[in-house]
């Protein structure tokens, strides 16, 4: 892994003299031209798609997609109708959401025993907690998909009258495969809280569910906040379940059901661009508007917090 | 939110004087024996709920794809009359199941160029941005925005840039290539896309863990004498060694797990077999075949299952100290 050869930067020339006077020495130029090529190239497919999200299809077709103009504001209508992205936006709703709040709420559960009491199994309960978020679901796919077949609900409750192919499964599949990395991370954070803390309570004679629902949720709050913010993305973008767990076209999650839309999409890469964008676009706005809560949970996951 | 910020990196992560666990000089951790019969009921429904819910969901279908992995289930009638038979399912993978091999070297080629550019690319990155020159933060949210799309998103995106009649590579070379099409080039294409998405993913980790590495270990490397290389290679790569291996770890098991971006361009065939999609076609297309299915899952589990121990280990251990 060391012999890692760096291209476009030597890095022997970057001895850089700390404070160097007003004069930016020449690797600092390559240095800066470097990283401005690199960030440029990286947001470059995100920036076309959505130019050519905003281009008319027979203009295109006419010129190339290396062209410019024929601007509209019609693929979005049409991919938005084609789509019927209200409903699917709706669907990522009614799975997401609920999924987040249960996984927090399991999780911390889970964490708080672990940080407060001093249990024989604290280590091996955490293990396994945070080892299922790391198995491949592919392996867990035969028997999950055969149970929520087996499982027969009253058609009220699912629409498929078992709970393959309804919300139900999604839901319960999300959430007990998060709540193993969100448990790993809350009891980390949960650790760093003072212990005296549970001393007074207990002194004031609060139980132990007031002590974890008045004081340490509380307390965990910014943690809550960067895994709300994480699980959120992650569950909006989740794939695979959804692909598999689902059959009928109308309850699909935004993110599957573009490769639904595959056929429609697939000769018209304008409306192709604009679904693309429609799809990214709560992504992105949670991720700018949220960007420390977000990059926070995810090193929190992989470090210690 | 007015809330503080987020330790990103605790201190024992990455210095050189661990600074022990939290609890060290409060007073010991209760015992449940002191607890009064409600509260120990309290904690007893804790943890079993979501215990519950892991173990159900997750443990006890991965026991099961071991168990179904001996039986010739084909899915339809009872498990009462299911067969064992053995290791067949596993003869039959590795002897005449002509998907597995490339399904295999797929895989590892997936891992190679995750472990050989995606890493190293984080990772310098990471070490560039964490010099704080101007324009950092533009430069770290342009590299790290592909992280937050989901990898099936990647795969469309990218087909803006890869479609062979209006993609936008071959009309700037002026070729004819169909890079999700034709199986010379699609695994290429795929790890391609995957890698843009990576390489944010790691400079993130890697940024997190150089915030941690004391300044005074690097202050004293260039006082005798170190220049910025060795600095990094002998003092600073080393001290973040438990980020190392976490991200060792990682890349495995998603490379492993591998499915989102293939499946989207072609359902893992023709040239983008993974072991991820052999497993899903096998079992949701109409060839049911849940035994078969069932042993190259487990396959997968196994090897999942060892490098989740060692990430176990380094996490735990570390919370030990």
């Amino acid at each position: 892994m060391s012999s890692t050869t760096i291209p476009g930067v030597g890095g022997r020339t970057l001895a850089d003299t700390p404070r160097a006077p007003r004069r930016t020495p020449p690797a600092r130029v390559v240095l800066y031209v470097f990283l401005i090529g690199a960030s440029v190239l990286w947001l470059f497919p995100l920036l076309w798609a959505l130019f050519n999200s905003f281009r008319d299809y027979s203009y295109t077709q006419a010129n190339g997609y290396a062209s410019f103009g024929g601007f509209t504001f019609s693929n979005y209508v049409n991919a938005w109708q084609q789509g019927d992205f209200g409903r699917h936006f709706l669907n990522s709703v009614i799975i997401t959401v609920p999924s987040v709040v249960l996984a927090l709420l399991l999780s911390s559960m889970v964490g708080f025993v672990v940080a407060r009491f001093n249990f024989k199994f604290n280590l091996a309960l955490l293990g396994l907690f945070t080892a299922a978020n790391l198995l491949p679901p592919q392996a867990l796919l035969i028997p999950l998909y055969r149970l929520f077949r087996a499982i027969e609900v009253p058609y009220w409750f699912s629409y498929s009258g078992t709970l393959l192919d309804s919300y139900w499964a999604l839901i319960v599949v999300n959430t007990a495969f998060q709540t193993g990395f969100c448990a790993f991370v809350l009891s980390n954070y949960m650790k760093t809280l003072p212990y005296e803390l549970y001393e007074a309570a207990q002194v004031d004679g609060l139980s132990v569910f007031k002590q974890y629902w008045k004081i340490t949720l509380p307390l965990c709050r910014p943690a809550l906040a960067a895994l709300a913010v994480l699980e959120i993305t992650w569950i909006y973008n989740e794939f695979f379940w959804a692909t598999v767990l689902l059959q009928s076209g109308d309850k699909f999650p935004i993110t599957s059901s573009l490769n639904n839309l595959k056929g429609q999409f697939f000769t018209d890469y304008n409306l192709l661009s604009a679904g693309s964008v429609l799809v990214a676009l709560p992504v992105l706005v949670v991720f700018f508007a949220l960007q420390k809560q977000f990059v926070s949970g995810l090193t929190l996951g992989a470090t210690k917090g | 939110m007015s809330s503080p910020d987020l330790p990103l990196v605790a201190p024992q992560t990455a210095q050189p004087a661990p600074s022990g666990g939290s609890h060290q000089g409060t007073g010991k951790k209760q015992r449940v024996r002191r607890l009064s019969g409600r509260d120990r009921v309290a904690v007893v429904l804790m943890v079993a709920v979501p215990t519950l819910v892991v173990v159900g969901l997750v443990w006890l279908p991965a026991i099961a794809s071991v168990l179904l992995s001996f039986t010739n289930w084909d899915g339809v009638g009872s498990l009462a009359d299911v067969k064992v038979i053995g290791l067949q399912n596993y003869t039959d993978v590795f002897t005449n199941y002509p998907p597995f091999k490339p399904a295999v070297q797929h895989n590892l080629l997936w891992l190679v160029v995750m472990f050989v550019v995606a890493t190293p690319l984080g990772v310098l990155f990471a070490v560039l941005i964490d010099k704080e020159l101007k324009g950092s933060r533009f430069y770290q949210t342009a590299l790290y925005l592909p992280v937050v799309l989901s990898l099936a998103l990647v795969g469309f995106i990218w087909q803006l840039m890869y479609s062979r009649d209006q993609g936008l590579i071959n009309a700037v070379l002026g070729t004819q290539v169909d890079f999700y099409g034709d199986p010379k080039w699609n695994i290429w294409a795929a790890l391609f896309a995957t890698c843009w998405k990576q390489v944010g993913y790691v400079m993130l980790l890697y940024l997190a863990g150089l915030k941690g590495v004391d300044a005074s270990l690097k202050e004293a490397a260039q006082m005798d004498g170190a220049n910025q290389v060795q600095t990094f290679f002998r003092i600073v790569f080393p001290v973040m060694r438990p980020i190392n291996i976490i991200v060792l770890v990682i890349t495995v098991i998603e490379s492993l797990r591998a499915f989102d971006l293939v499946w989207v361009i072609n359902q893992g065939r023709n040239g983008l077999e993974l072991i991820a999609t052999l497993v899903t076609a096998n079992i949701v297309g109409e060839a049911s075949r849940i035994g078969f299915g069932s042993a190259l899952a487990t396959i997968m589990l196994v090897i999942s299952l060892v490098f989740i121990s060692i990430y176990l280990w380094v996490v735990m251990r570390e919370d030990e100290r």
